[in-house]
């Protein structure tokens, strides 16, 4: 079991609020139950970080698709198919040796669920909020990202218009590797700016 | 409207734990919850911003010790009441109806 303090059990009534809530939305035809099912499925199994992993690898290998990315990043992650609910205004912020980029939304939990899919828990979580903004480089450690002291770090708020996506610095030592191969080492959290990628050889 | 949904900067949290191989679901119900709100949004009755005001309006002591999907949750019901498709009486009946068909 984890010891996670962010979904420990609901109050007592949540589960059966649920219930009586899509009872009744259902049994008044507010909602389908199959598109509920579509629905879960979407998110559960479909959308997710992959999605963002081939914008960033594509953006390492074509510099004009970069430039496009950073100039219209909507535009450009269209050209994937990947649009819609809760990506609409999407700006991409990119990682450079003097800059590093992070992603927050203070306020609720605003995150790109058609590049990331779903947000974490820890990003929905109070101190992830309360703490991105104050004290960015103590949250990095917490995930294991040391940054010289030299390096710039900026932190977005996410609005419930405006998403952001980081693009994350190309690894050394992957010159040459295709752009799956490249995707593989792309993971969500160094797109959110509180993970770097993988380096080729790591799992 | 400042409230307990605005932590950007706030003291004492604790630390982020962030979860290993996190699902993306914990819960049947937070599979559930996430669907019917996804789906009521579909009508169209309400926006983005109408949703998050829904939410940031919990009194601040249940905002900070309840999850997600259960600001989720509190935001749905409270659109669906506003906006006259559900009541809370008939939301009350049901859990009623329900939790005793779930103990027999």
């Amino acid at each position: 079991m984890s010891d996670h303090h962010d979904h420990d059990e609901p109050l007592p009534d949540t589960v059966l609020r649920v219930k009586a809530l899509e009872s009744l939305l259902v049994e008044k035809g507010l909602v389908d139950s199959a598109a509920l099912d579509v629905l879960i499925d979407t998110y559960e199994t479909k959308v997710g970080p992959r999605n963002g992993a081939r914008v960033v690898a594509r953006a390492w290998v074509d510099d004009g698709y970069r430039q496009r990315l950073l100039e219209d990043a909507t535009a450009a992650i269209a050209e994937f198919g990947f649009k819609g609910r809760q990506s609409e205004h999407m700006v991409v912020v990119e990682n450079t040796p003097e800059r590093h980029n992070m992603v927050v939304c203070t306020l609720c939990s605003c995150y790109p669920w058609a590049v990331l899919g779903l947000p974490p828990v820890w990003y929905k979580s109070a101190p992830y909020r309360a703490r991105a903004v104050i004290e960015p480089r103590g949250v990095l450690a917490e995930f294991g990202v040391q940054l010289d002291e030299d390096v710039e770090i900026r932190v977005w708020d996410s609005t419930a218009e405006i998403r952001y996506l980081v693009l994350p610095q190309r690894p050394a030592g992957t010159e040459g590797m295709d752009e799956d191969a490249l995707a593989a080492l792309v993971t969500r959290d160094s797109m959110i700016g509180v993970g770097l990628p993988k380096a080729p050889g790591d799992g | 409207m400042n409230g307990a949904h605005d932590l950007g900067g706030m003291h004492g949290l604790g630390p982020i734990n962030p979860e290993v191989n996190e699902p993306v679901f914990h819960a049947e119900w937070e599979r559930r919850c996430f669907a019917i709100t996804v789906a009521a949004g579909f009508l169209g009755e309400w926006n983005i911003d109408m949703s998050r005001y829904a939410r940031e309006r919990m009194h601040p002591t249940d905002y900070l010790r309840t999850s997600y999907y259960e600001h989720w949750l509190h935001g749905l019901q409270t659109l669906l009441v506003e906006r006259g498709l559900l009541s809370e009486e008939e939301i009350a009946a049901r859990m009623r109806v329900l939790g005793e068909a779930g103990n027999e």
